[in-house]
């Protein structure tokens, strides 16, 4: 048991079927309550839609598992109405230190750019996240959690899925127009269907120890390629909540991992690490091997998998609570606008399309930083050396030493509902890309771009003066938010004032907007309720923002 | 008079990179690739022959002689 944390224990409820007897038929059911089948169920909650969640235990993650979630997850969160808690019990973080032997060779900065709401990174225990997701899914009337319900038997035809679930009252089935497969790396839904996931396992262990100690280090990721203490072996520290610390030792195919999980061989290499005169307990130890692989096809007709059932990589860059977190951002809005029949089925095979370029770019550098940790050749450990002897002096080989390349949101940039550029902009914004934070004012309240806009199609005019909009640019306008599905019009504008027609207006306070989406007067962006960039144009023309509409609802 | 580049310099002019350290990770993946399944004597060859084409491709030999004496440092 933890001595930093008591793990709920959530109520179990016989469920309806077995008092009733009769199947019921659902709309959408999501197998797994982990980070990312619980951030799916609240987000079709959200928008309305009532949701089955099904999970076969009756707690939150048990042990030592993801601690690290990025800015865009934490966005992803503060649309779910969890960021706030997450950020403040989480530490956060934004500089990474490299060590190679004795000597510190590199450090960077997650964050490059100020004013952003979140930071690169924070530190939290997993089950802190699933914790607050769970209280967060209570609140939702429309979700319907139920714990100790085990999918034992799926089957499919083209439109319904029919489940067995087994609980501690027996079994009973049910029907569903759609099946998230939320149910982790082991996936059952996954074998139950005879479905593959191809990749690989990384010929290496790795010991994960929770340390609980007072040290006055600061809130950064250390991390260390063949230190004095753990000779020829890499080393990671970070910081978590609760006075707990995180150490990563790589120990190498030929260890034995139930020897190393004793703590008569834990607590030595934690001693050689710190010193011998420091404090310490340990709260959890594991041993772990590491794998890339994904499925090819992350829509199956009627199931669509996300998160670890979907895709598994190594944790080094944290990708993977991560990324699954993207996955139901990505699906939910889409998922949503089929049920409501407002976008064809085919939809969601732009869902499986985009995420599954997104797993490809994770696996890609997972893959290579897992390489660039544990080299798999003599000839890769001796470039890797020669990098990290060269990078305490050379900028060049600083760039090239790779302990892991922390998750950041993938651009969307091939995607088929995107509409490319017709005309000339500079910068990052482009057609698939997240959007940037900014901070804006409205009516004189500060607020985040990224907290402005979200969970609908918005359409972003940038102006010099709210004032100067005339007649014109607003009767082109009116055809937006009567579309079926409606089209927000906002106008972001480089100084306060009233807009005609009580059109919303977001002061570009700081200027950041209009530099990080190289807006001037008359640019206007359409974007997706995930918070990417779907369109954007130098004037404003409602019919081409109805076009670009209808492509990213797969109308086209 | 050319001196050595030790700054970030990859780029790859058929791409659009969006991450700072994804021109580099991609040299350095072609670079362990081309490795793969080689003895450490034909890894050997291969790096020697590497130099010896990279070198020419730079041709001033100011600029190979401070690489050289670089690489020399602390070995
Ligand atoms: C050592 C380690 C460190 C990590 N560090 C990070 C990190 O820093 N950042 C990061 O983003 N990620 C990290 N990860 C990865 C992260 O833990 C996973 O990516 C994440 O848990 C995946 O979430 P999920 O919801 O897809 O699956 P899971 O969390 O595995 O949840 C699946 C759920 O489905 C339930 N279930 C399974 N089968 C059934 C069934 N038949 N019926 C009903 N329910 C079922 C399970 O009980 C479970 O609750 C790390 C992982 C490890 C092991």
């Amino acid at each position: 048991m933890l001595s930093t944390y008591g793990h709920p224990q959530y109520a179990y409820v016989p469920p309806v079927e077995l008092r009733a007897g009769a199947t019921r038929r659902y709309a959408v059911v999501v197998v797994g309550a982990g980070p990312v089948g619980l951030a799916a169920a609240i987000d079709l909650a959200q928008r309305g839609t009532p949701v089955l969640l099904l999970d076969d235990d009756d707690t939150v993650s048990v042990g030592s598992r993801g601690i690290c979630y990025a800015k865009r997850a934490l966005e992803v969160l503060d649309r779910l109405g969890v960021g706030d808690g997450c950020v403040a019990k989480g530490v956060s973080w934004n500089v990474g230190r490299t060590f190679f032997r004795d000597d510190e060779v590199y450090n960077f900065q997650l964050l490059s750019q100020p004013d952003h709401k979140r930071p690169g990174m924070i530190n939290l225990q997993q089950y802190y996240l699933e914790e607050f997701l769970v209280k967060r899914a209570q609140e939702l009337p429309l979700v319907d959690l139920r714990w100790k319900n085990k999918v034992v038997a799926v089957c499919q035809s083209d439109d319904l899925a029919t489940l067995q679930v087994e609980t501690p009252d027996g079994v009973y089935a049910l029907e569903t127009d759609w099946l998230i497969a939320a149910d982790g790396a082991r996936s059952s839904l996954r074998r139950m269907l005879n479905l593959e996931v191809e990749g690989k396992v990384f010929m290496d262990r790795f010991l994960i120890a929770d340390v609980v100690m007072k040290a006055d280090f600061p809130a950064e990721r250390w991390f260390w390629f063949d230190p004095p203490f753990h000779r020829g072996q890499s080393v990671l520290l970070h910081r978590q909540p609760d006075n707990v610390w995180r150490i990563d030792f790589q120990l190498g195919w030929q260890a034995d991992p139930e020897e190393e999980k004793k703590p008569e061989h834990v607590i030595p290499r934690i001693k050689a690490m710190l010193g011998d005169d420091r404090q310490f307990d340990l709260e959890w130890v594991s041993v772990y091997t590491f794998q890339c692989r994904r499925m090819r096809d992350f829509r199956h007709r009627r199931v669509l998998f996300v998160g670890d059932a979907a895709h598994q990589v190594s944790p080094f860059g944290a990708r993977g609570a991560n990324s699954g977190i993207q996955d139901a951002d990505n699906l939910i809005w889409k998922l949503n606008l089929v049920l409501d029949r407002k976008a064809p089925e085919t939809l969601l095979d732009s869902y499986a399309e985009e995420r599954e370029l997104a797993a490809d770019e994770n696996l890609m550098n997972s893959t290579r930083s897992t390489e660039f940790i544990t080299p798999g050749s003599s000839a890769s450990l001796t470039f890797r050396n020669a990098v990290l002897s060269l990078a305490g002096r050379y900028p060049f080989a600083r760039a090239l030493v790779n302990s892991g390349r922390l998750s950041v949101p993938s651009v969307l940039e091939g995607s088929s509902l995107n509409t490319p550029d017709s005309e000339c902009f500079r910068g990052e914004m482009i057609p698939g890309a997240p959007m940037d934070d900014a901070p804006l004012r409205e009516a004189g309240r500060e607020l985040w771009l990224l907290d402005a806009v979200r969970d609908r199609f918005m359409l972003l005019c940038y102006v010099d003066t709210p004032a100067a909009v005339d007649a014109t640019t607003l009767a082109a306008l009116a055809p937006l938010g009567a579309a079926p599905v409606a089209v927000e019009v906002v106008l972001v504008a480089a100084r306060d004032g009233v807009a005609p027609g009580g059109l919303r207006v977001l002061e570009d306070s700081a200027g950041r907007y209009a530099e990080r989406y190289d807006a001037r007067n008359g640019t206007a962006y359409l974007v997706r309720p995930d918070q990417h960039v779907s369109a954007r144009w130098r004037t404003i023309d409602s019919e081409r923002v109805l076009a670009a509409l209808a492509r990213a609802i797969g109308r086209v | 008079m050319a001196t050595l580049n030790t700054a970030a310099n990859f780029s790859d002019p058929d791409k659009r990179y969006f991450r700072a350290f994804s021109p580099g990770d991609d040299f350095y993946e072609a670079l362990i690739d081309a490795h793969r399944e080689l003895s450490d004597a034909q890894s050997a060859l291969l790096n020697a022959r590497l130099i010896l084409l990279l070198a020419n491709h730079i041709g001033d030999l100011n600029v190979v002689r401070e690489a050289l004496s670089i690489a020399r440092e602390d070995v």
